[in-house]
């Protein structure tokens, strides 16, 4: 089992619902979020391309964060999902550091936080909240491991890229173009 | 033991600057007692309110805690490097300064570490470091190392201390009751018999071969926790080198600084004379010119490759705007200066050695803080919508409350055991020739051989 999310950067519109969801469903305090809108604009006008991404934690197979946690609170969970146990965490924040995504976020509480993937949604056999409210269903979430997925098949019919892949990280949300 | 008439007379000199302390040392005291108390002050409002009351935010993560801690580290070199190479190769002039480098060593890795405790988020529960500790973190890695580091460098201090102790607990003028419990203890039973000497001697130097290359992998660890990460400015192969060099520097200049102020307020001007002074200076250019031939290839390096991200952080330091005149005087003043004032003879004195390294170590601090800021304020994903109001670091109160707090805390430290243990280790002084003397008979000597002369052929010619 290999969990991953594909996200269609043509069919988003940046409306910022999936980081109110997230914020909603996982409590996460006001000021601090642990998925953001990026508008990337290439070209010049009048020829100006806009990307919409919604970006979160990659929940990479080879992750920094995971590598350079020095009590494991930082972990891989069932499914390659990458998780911070909040009662283990000292909060050195040598993790928020080593990641390329500036995924972390240091909680006020003192511990550092992230994306779940909804991982209490997703044990229930859910979906994510940013995914699920998505009002354009631009995001896909699955099984990589099972061909007949959603995220499966619509990486299977479509381009789709990766942030930041000269990191070496193996990042698992893609970027559907 | 036995206690000749040269050691007593040396140890007499000694006494009362253990003893009594003068009305400038009460009011230091009670100066630094109060830097103190403020800095539990803000320690007791950072705890209290969390870390919001600094100025590390969701960018800069690290800030005036980290720099101090890699600072205070660095100085820690003094003792490691300068007097265990010292004591390795022999350097006759090293006695009267062996002691101070190896207390600033003891007293700033006290101090460096707990900056570290500072900087975590949840202070409850560093025993994870401990119980959960995991060997690929560099985190793990730099726990042990300065915990081995600091109880090698207490062990070493202690060693090169143990006959002074004793000295001390002989010395048959009295002093007070408490003292005399603690030297009784401290000096182990140590009674200078011919075995013992031989076996302090050996451990001595045993200790000063594994600390040194123990002093150089701590400051690698702490190199490669910035080192690992794939951040612009700090993903760089040279860092440990680069780091261990500056440490070293900085160490140095502050073993000055120390000689230099020691030499003032306790008189030991007969002791630490200007040889010690050029000697050391000369040290410092060398380190100096290391240093920044290792900047210089460094940003050289990212310069010519011009790595977009690594180029958003080198604008940041030439951007007159931004970072530039710090990163000028760190990088160019900081080298630059002790250079031309220890090289060329005629600015060569004990003041402007002391002035040197008294730049050179604000340099250094000031570099310090360029390697962790401006990185972090430098995201690898330059795509956040950050605005520089999101990002930008400027420290707090409370951090630098805490700041002063920790140099007063090393100040004070070094202001208590200088009362008491010797600054300078008795036995071995006045084990050694007086070379002042010497020098006196030699000249002496010349000047009578050369009056023979002269009367031999006033003889002749006459």
């Amino acid at each position: 089992m290999r969990y991953a999310m594909a996200i269609d950067t043509r069919k988003c519109v940046g409306c910022s619902d999936c980081v109110v969801a997230c914020q909603t469903e996982n409590n996460v305090p006001i000021g601090y979020c642990r998925d953001w809108i990026v508008e990337t604009v290439a070209g010049t006008y009048p020829n100006v391309e806009i990307e919409l991404r919604s970006e979160r934690c990659n929940h990479c197979d080879n992750s920094p964060c995971v590598r350079c946690c020095p009590t494991g609170a930082s972990h891989y969970e069932e499914g390659g999902i990458v998780t911070v146990h909040h009662n283990e965490c000292i909060g050195c924040g040598a993790c928020i550091q080593s990641c390329p995504y500036d995924a972390r976020y240091s909680h006020p509480e003192g511990y550092v936080d992230k994306c779940t993937f909804c991982l209490h949604r997703v044990e229930k056999g859910q979906k994510p909240a940013c995914v699920s409210v998505c009002p354009t269903k631009c995001m896909y979430f699955g099984d990589l491991d099972d061909p007949n997925s959603e995220v499966s098949v619509v990486m299977r019919n479509r381009n789709h890229k990766v942030l930041a892949p000269e990191a070496g990280t193996k990042p698992h949300i893609f970027y559907l173009t | 033991m036995n206690i000749d008439s040269k050691t007593q007379r040396t140890l007499n000199k000694f006494i009362p600057q253990l003893e009594s302390m003068s009305k400038f040392g009460i009011a230091f005291l009670v100066i630094l007692i109060l830097i103190f108390f403020a800095g539990v002050y803000a320690l007791y409002v950072q705890l209290t309110e969390g870390h919001i009351v600094t100025g590390m935010r969701d960018q800069v993560v690290w800030g005036l805690f980290i720099v101090n801690f890699i600072f205070f580290i660095g100085i820690s070199y003094a003792g490691a490097l300068i007097s265990g190479i010292l004591h390795l190769l022999r350097v006759p002039w090293r006695s009267p300064i062996i002691r101070m480098a190896e207390i600033i060593t003891v007293v700033s890795t006290i101090i460096g570490p707990t900056y570290i405790l500072l900087c975590v988020g949840r202070l409850d529960r560093v025993h994870h470091l401990l119980l959960f500790g995991r060997i690929q973190s560099p985190i793990t890695w730099d726990v042990i190392a300065i915990t081995t580091y600091l109880s090698g460098s207490i062990i070493f201090l202690y060693l090169a201390t143990i006959r002074d102790f004793a000295l001390l607990r002989d010395n048959p003028v009295k002093v007070a009751r408490w003292r005399n419990w603690f030297y009784k203890v401290l000096s182990m039973g140590y009674s200078e018999t011919p075995k013992q000497k031989e076996i302090l001697a050996r451990a001595t130097d045993l200790l000063s071969i594994v600390i040194i290359p123990l002093a150089i992998l701590v400051h690698s660890v702490l190199a490669w926790i910035f080192g690992m990460t794939l951040r612009p400015g700090w993903h760089s192969t040279i860092f440990a080198p680069y780091f261990v060099v500056a440490a070293v520097y900085s160490g140095t200049g502050v073993l000055i600084l120390a000689m230099w102020v020691f030499r003032k307020v306790y008189k030991l001007e007969s002791y630490i004379t200007k040889i010690h002074f050029n000697y050391l200076g000369y040290i410092l250019v060398m380190l100096g010119a290391l240093y920044g031939y290792f900047t210089f290839s460094e940003y050289l390096t990212s310069w010519y490759g011009s790595i977009k991200w690594d180029m958003e952080v080198l604008h940041r330091l030439f951007d007159p705007s931004d970072y530039w005149w710090w990163f000028f005087f760190a990088a160019f003043i900081g080298v630059l200066l002790p250079i031309i004032i220890v090289t060329v003879p005629r600015f060569r004195n004990i003041n402007s050695i002391a002035f040197a390294s008294l730049i050179a170590v604000f340099a250094l601090w000031v570099k310090r803080y360029l390697i962790i800021i401006p990185t972090l304020e430098a995201p690898l994903l330059p795509n956040h919508d950050l605005r520089p109001e999101f990002i930008h670091y400027s420290p707090t109160w409370v951090e630098w409350t805490l700041t002063v707090s920790g140099v007063g805390m090393f100040f004070l430290m070094f202001f208590l055991i200088s009362k008491f243990i010797p600054i300078i280790p008795v036995m071995k002084i006045s084990e050694e020739k007086d070379y002042n003397s010497l020098r006196k008979k030699v000249k002496e000597r010349n000047l009578r051989r050369l009056m023979k002369q002269v009367r031999k052929s006033d003889t002749v010619n006459g």
